[in-house]
């Protein structure tokens, strides 16, 4: 409870409220809701469902930066997971069977299971920096999928894998349903239990965890297995939501946005503290900044000039050199105050400078 | 205290010199100086990134913006000469933009107190993301100059050649390689990544250091773009995707530990022709597909971080 109320919230949220402001005032529609067939549709149910699988990988990455790790491999995994699976299905004597899905789908889970374990492995075992360690299968990973697919891309039609990502549940699309779930089992087994202390207690420091008998290499190696599996059913929904495997760009560049999100929500990349509604709430500010800047009809390209402006403004709050002259240096700085509307307000400008 | 640093570059020298022997002996026309620099031709521009990363490494730091820099460096330049200026202002535009950009992300790195990942990421997302301001198609470079320097060639005794660009390159290497272990900044940049607390108390100019070698690296990868612009005389803002990776890649491949402090520039580049000389291996094996390269430079990549884990853990 501490923890909503407590500053590393504040500047996500508010970003996320200003954001939602905006396209208050210049897009009304953006909040439109409607119900067709049953389904829930609307800008905000794209949001939730286009940012799941990011998000879903945003919620592994938050425990392995807190065990002062990162995983850049995430991306290469989703791309292996649906490779895996959209080549089992279209190889399978009966490609639309209810089983052939759920085959697939265990067998694209279970071996980013042993990514992940690999990975862990790498880090915790052999003690190599997890920057590089993850390095390895970043690189080699999309060759992995490219060489499972054959170089081709695999289109499948399956109502069971397609339900993954396309589908819906009591109305709600079943990417938002699995990342929710994912998020309580997450926050309930390391915030009910004290998985997350001992989480928390091998990123601030390993050897000091390790002497007062925390098993923090079992720990380590968790978490990153955690991350290929979650890395694993977001490259799942996002293939499935295609129906086919892209082996060279499904899921690229999103560890980027996962780690992203985590910073955003005020998890610090040294490791330690961590925050799993910030990385959610980081998760939704990305997603709603690029929705907005779609409906905006900002060209989609320019997006990414806005995500280096809002990592650059939510760096500099969390800089720890702007921190510790503590509120009185942040109130002589009202530049770097309103963080929401800074990526916001250039987006006239930018673009009609540039044409 | 230098086997730990030139063992790992005999090891990448000997694996080069392996693969080459490997393709020599399973193709007939492999083995030839012309296949040998055509390694420098083709990866004259990852040589100029991977010694432009090397800097920023040995600090300990690391640089995610190169590949994107490349990327604006190109449409930069092919937008701006498209708009009628001459080349020579060109060149020395796209070098300065590369130099202010890298200067900024150590600034904000070093006294701001953030990590260079982040920032890096920043610059990354930042770079690309003015690309498809600038264009969003590939902009062709029809000017005399440039296509001038694109077709040059430099002969050498044997009836062999090899473009500017490659001789540009290996000065830029050697230009490092001095100023690494010759120059008072140099020994700086060793200190910093060996520890940049002690290198404070010892009175090392650390800050200066720590934003100068992310400006090298800024400036470095402006100048790879320019040869990239050169290699391939257009300007497209999603070239060089994930070539950020390929110099890190290449840098680790060389003997340069991440954690700063321990490497040689040489190793960097023969870090690169040893990533250069597989891509040769699987064109001439033709069946073999473009996919095996990444799989390929993974497992060295695996091979080498466990080696240097293992040489690192002896003398500790």
């Amino acid at each position: 409870m501490r923890r909503a109320t407590g500053s590393p919230l504040l500047w996500p949220l508010l970003a996320l409220a200003g954001l939602l402001l905006y396209n208050l005032l210049v897009t009304p529609a953006f909040f439109a809701l409607r119900v067709q067939d049953g389904h829930l549709f609307g800008s905000m149910v794209d949001v939730l469902r286009n940012g799941a699988p990011t998000a879903l990988i945003a919620l592994a990455m938050t425990l392995v930066i807190a065990t002062r790790g990162i995983d850049l491999s995430v991306g290469a995994s989703a791309a292996i997971a649906g490779a895996v699976a959209c080549t089992w299905i279209a190889g399978s004597p009966d490609p639309a069977a209810p089983g052939t899905a759920v085959v697939a789908i265990a067998l694209a889970v279970g071996l980013c299971l042993v990514l992940g374990a690999f990975n862990g492995m790498l880090v915790s075992a052999f003690g190599i920096q997890p920057i590089i360690a993850t390095l390895v299968l970043m690189t080699a990973g999309r060759g992995l999928a490219q060489l499972i697919t054959d170089g081709q891309i695999v289109t499948v039609s399956n109502p069971v894998f397609s339900g993954v990502g396309g589908g819906f549940l009591l109305g709600l699309p079943i990417p938002v349903l699995l990342t929710g779930a994912a998020f309580a089992a997450v926050a309930l087994l390391t915030r009910r239990t004290a998985l997350g202390l001992l989480v928390e207690s091998v990123g601030i420091n390993p050897t000091a965890s390790r002497l007062a008998g925390i098993r923090s290499r079992g720990i380590v190696w968790g978490v990153y297995v955690l991350a290929a599996v979650c890395a694993g059913v977001a490259g799942l929904m996002i293939s499935s939501t295609v129906n086919a495997a892209d082996a060279n760009n499904a899921g690229l560049w999103i560890e980027l946005d996962a780690i992203l999100a985590v910073v955003i929500g005020g998890t610090l990349l040294t490791g330690g503290r961590y925050s799993l509604t910030g990385t959610l709430v980081g998760a939704l500010v990305l997603q709603t900044l690029t929705t907005t800047v779609y409906t905006t009809g900002i060209r989609p390209e320019v997006t990414l000039v806005f995500k280096a402006l809002v990592i650059i403004a939510v760096c500099l709050l969390q800089s720890p050199k702007l921190r510790r002259p503590s509120t009185r240096r942040r109130r002589g700085e009202p530049p770097a105050a309103p963080p929401a509307p800074e990526p916001v307000a250039p987006a006239t400008p930018t673009p009609a400078s540039a044409r | 205290m230098p086997s730990g640093q030139t063992l790992p570059v005999l090891v990448t020298f000997v694996l080069f010199v392996a693969l080459f022997s490997a393709g020599s002996l399973r193709y007939e026309s492999f083995f030839s100086a012309q296949v040998l620099l055509n390694l420098f031709t083709d990866n004259a521009f990852l040589v100029v990134l991977a010694v432009g990363m090397t800097f920023v490494i040995l600090t300990g730091g690391i640089d995610l913006s190169v590949g994107s820099v490349v990327a604006l460096s190109g449409v930069l330049a092919a937008r701006l000469l498209a708009a009628g200026w001459a080349p020579v202002p060109v060149m020395v535009t796209v070098l300065l933009v590369g130099l202010a950009l890298g200067t900024a992300m150590g600034l904000v790195i070093h006294h701001l107190e953030l990590q260079p990942f982040v920032v890096t990421l920043a610059g990354m997302f930042l770079a690309r993301g003015m690309c498809f301001v600038i264009s969003v198609e590939s902009i062709p470079i029809r000017d005399p100059l440039f296509t001038g320097v694109a077709q040059a060639a430099i002969t050498l005794p044997g009836d062999t050649f090899v473009s500017p660009s490659a001789v540009l390159a290996l000065l830029v290497v050697a230009v490092a390689a001095y100023v690494l272990h010759s120059t008072r900044f140099g020994r700086g940049v060793y200190a910093v990544g060996g520890n940049e607390h002690s290198a404070m108390l010892m009175g090392l100019p650390v800050a200066r250091t720590k934003v100068a070698v992310y400006a090298i690296s800024g400036t470095c990868s402006a100048l790879a773009g320019l040869l990239f612009g050169f290699y391939s005389l257009s300007g497209y803002s999603l070239a060089a995707v994930g070539t950020e990776l390929d110099a890190i890649a290449a840098v680790v491949i060389g003997g340069t530990l991440l954690s700063g402090g321990v490497g040689l520039v040489v190793g960097s580049l023969l870090g690169v022709l040893v990533l250069g000389i597989i891509q040769t291996v699987i064109s001439f094996e033709g069946t073999l597909s473009s996919w095996w390269t990444r799989i390929v430079i993974g497992v060295l990549l695996l091979v080498f971080v466990v080696l240097q884990r293992l040489l690192v853990r002896r003398p500790a």
